[in-house]
């Protein structure tokens, strides 16, 4: 990271090799620091887990393992999914401290509707269930966001108060709606959207089928903008650039999924699906550190050459780069995108503008309920619960990750996916320092450590670009 | 002659108990420039946001080509084909110079998505005709200079076709050469038929680009008059004392 910025100084007169290659792809530079510092993240924590007890991971530690990243990305969906709404939340000048309480009170009451309500009523298993469940948090979630939004825009109550009274009340709320007690379990098909269980796996073939699709929209993207570009004679990016662009898209999104392809189902759930389906399990020697399955005379035992299932993506994850991809559309291509960032930048200017800024920031309230709503479906989900803390303090790591990914509290800045990295980030610390049996008192300590010094990282790129 | 492109008639605002416009009327003809003068807080700025939609009146009228219309935003006021040009320049700091020509009315893809680059050629001509040395569109406005800032919230005004255009010190922020290319603009604008407001502080500009000029004094209007039937000293006479010249009384 250190290393990045000061070769992208301006002080630098002579222009290196990094240098003109970054200015011929346009890439921005910020996010490679992030990427770069992600990296560096991951192969410490590799290497100190292996110190500690050593495994298979790609440095001899237990970080770098398929496992391990598929579970992280699992674990960043719910924070990432609310942290692309409030990019353009915060881009706004404005804050959300409710999310958090907000996700409590949705994924409640989703299955109070799952649970208490339609299970009795329909029979347990009926598919309305689900959809009933999915419905109630989306709706309500964006009710919800656009009560916030209208309390903002149209009665002028500064968001951080209208949202610090969110935050306290809509968890008075949560804990009414569920008495308290934790509400389990939710509809077997809603738990997919979890994904927890084997039908929430997309499998190989459709994760590589995915892939190479998504591959493919990357060089149509590439060649369809440098077609326009050419139609009104600007100027284009030379064609080594455009083909390094499409190479590192192609490597990334390859490379993530050569990773989700290579997690084995856990041993258990081969074994049930196995004897469920009839599918013959072949013979095999033991061997505990194989993820296959085997007949060793009659017992069913782990080994290396058998009977073995790959994961691919999950459905949340998928969920979570649909949406990203969504957001980003939303924030770059639309109106209502360019109108957030026109008021973030200067709110008087937009508004002599012509644009209606309060109906858009009740929009953007709205979105960021509705994001919610999504994140307490996949909480809850994967939890095969809701109780009244579920989403508790999630709104500090949502803005956390918002603000590592490079969006600044002074509003007009910001990228939805420097905020999904943000939160991968996040997550990538946490989940580190479980694997490194610290206690959580000392994990607190390190994320707040780290926000603050992203933020302080961020201001001196900041000022030595100017 | 033609009737007036505008007329405001005994336009007051109040906030509080301030009257900050007292019962002003102004008009402005097709092709003219009506220079706004006054002291600091005399009410011109005050005046010419009624207008421009950004303040409401509390009593009078405002009548376009005739007709009494309602402006309560500054959405109502282009759909009069009024546009201004603000003293603060009013750009969003953080969006890029096409971006900011289109806010509001941006151009769109036939998906319904933003045409960036259908803007972005459309700035590049418009722009191309007022300040050919302007290449910085892709970059955040807040990167660009005063008079790079001024001449985007130029183009933004005659690129949608203002019929009526209000300029709030156009020339404030900018060098010797810039005015010079904010004074032609003026005039070959005068020559559209486009009615222009000029808002300034300085009396020479106002001298030598405005027809007619009304002068304010504490949220009155003191009188208004042809500039060629006035002296420098008439027009400093009124701003100062208030006082209109008995010779076009």
């Amino acid at each position: 990271m250190a290393t990045e910025k000061s070769l992208n100084a301006p002080g630098v007169q002579k222009e290196g090799p990094i240098r003109s290659f970054l200015r011929a792809t346009e890439l921005d530079t910020r996010i490679l620091g992030m990427v770069g510092a992600l990296l560096l993240i991951w192969c410490t924590f590799d290497i100190l887990s292996g110190l500690v007890r050593p495994n298979d991971g790609l440095l001899g530690g237990s970080f770098l393992t398929p496992r391990n990243l598929w579970t992280l990305l699992v674990q960043t969906s719910s924070i990432a999914v609310m942290a692309t709404g409030m990019v353009l939340v915060i881009v706004m000048r404005q804050i959300d401290l409710s999310v958090g309480s907000m996700l409590s009170m949705l994924a409640v009451a989703g299955a109070v509707v799952q649970v208490f309500q339609l299970g009795p009523w329909l029979g347990v298993g009926h598919p309305v269930i689900w959809i009933a469940g999915v419905v109630t948090c989306l709706i309500f979630g964006t009710l919800v966001g656009a009560f916030n939004g209208v309390l903002t825009a149209y009665l002028q109550i500064p968001s951080f108060i209208v949202t610090l009274g969110g935050l306290i009340a809509y968890s008075g709320i949560a804990f009414l709606l569920a008495s308290g007690v934790t509400i389990a379990p939710m509809d077997r098909t809603f738990d997919i959207i979890g994904g927890g269980v084997p039908q929430s796996w997309l499998g190989p073939f459709w994760s590589w089928l995915l892939a190479l699709l998504a591959c493919g929209l990357i060089v149509l993207a590439l060649i369809n903008g440098r077609k326009q570009r050419r139609k009104f004679n600007f100027p284009l990016r030379p064609i080594w650039a455009e083909v390094a662009l499409a190479a590192i898209g192609a490597v990334a999104v390859l490379g993530t999924t050569a990773v989700v392809n290579s997690y084995a189902w856990p041993f258990m759930l081969i074994k049930q699906y196995a004897q469920a389906h009839g599918v013959t399990i072949p013979p095999g020697v033991q061997n505990n550190d194989g993820d296959a399955i085997c007949m060793a005379g009659d017992q069913v035992v782990r080994c290396t050459e058998g009977l073995i299932y790959y994961t691919g993506y999950s459905l949340p994850v998928l969920i979570t780069l649909a949406v990203g991809a969504a957001m980003t559309f939303v924030a770059t291509r639309t109106k209502f995108g360019r109108y957030i960032y026109a008021i973030g930048g200067n709110p008087e200017a937009a508004e002599l503008a012509g644009i209606n800024t309060r109906m858009v920031t009740v929009k953007v309230f709205a979105l960021m309920g509705f994001l919610v709503g999504l994140s307490a479906i996949i909480s809850s989900a994967r939890l095969d619960a809701a109780t009244n803390a579920l989403g508790q303090s999630n709104e500090l790591y949502v803005i956390a990750a918002t603000v590592i990914g490079g969006t600044s509290l002074a509003g007009g800045v910001g990228t939805v996916y420097g905020a999904l990295l943000g939160a991968l980030l996040m997550q990538s610390i946490q989940s580190g320092m479980q694997l490194l049996n610290l206690p959580a008192a000392f994990q607190n300590i390190v994320v707040g450590t780290v926000l603050v010094l992203a933020v302080f990282v961020d201001q001196v790129y900041r000022r030595r670009v100017k | 002659m033609t009737a007036p492109l505008v007329e405001m008639r005994n336009i007051s605002v109040s906030f509080g108990g301030i009257k900050a416009v007292d019962n002003v009327t102004v008009d402005l003809y097709p092709g003219e420039v009506v220079g706004l003068l006054g002291h600091n807080g005399a009410g011109k700025s005050t005046l010419i946001k009624v207008l421009s939609g950004a303040y409401k009146r509390d009593g009078g009228t405002i009548l376009i080509n005739g007709e009494e219309v309602d402006i309560n935003n500054p959405r109502d006021a282009k759909g009069y084909g009024i546009e201004t040009i603000y003293q603060a320049l009013a750009l969003a700091d953080n969006v890029d110079a096409a971006s900011n020509l289109f806010l509001g009315r941006e151009l769109m893809t036939k998906w319904g998505t933003l045409d960036d680059v259908a803007m972005e050629a459309a700035a590049r001509k418009v722009m191309g005709r007022l300040n050919p040395n302007f290449r910085r569109f892709k970059e955040p406005a807040k990167s660009l200079s005063g008079g790079q800032r001024q001449s985007v919230a130029i183009a933004r005004a005659i690129l949608f076709n203002a019929r009526i255009l209000i300029m709030d010190e156009p020339t404030a922020a900018l060098g010797p050469q810039e005015t010079r290319m904010v004074a032609d603009l003026i005039q070959e604008l005068k020559r559209q038929g486009i009615g222009i407001f000029l808002i300034d502080h300085d009396i020479h500009t106002v001298m030598e680009l405005c027809d007619r000029a009304s002068v304010m004094k504490n949220g009155q209007l003191v009188g208004t008059v042809k500039v060629d039937e006035v002296t420098d000293d008439d027009i400093l006479g009124m701003i100062i004392l208030g006082k209109k010249p008995e010779k076009v009384a």
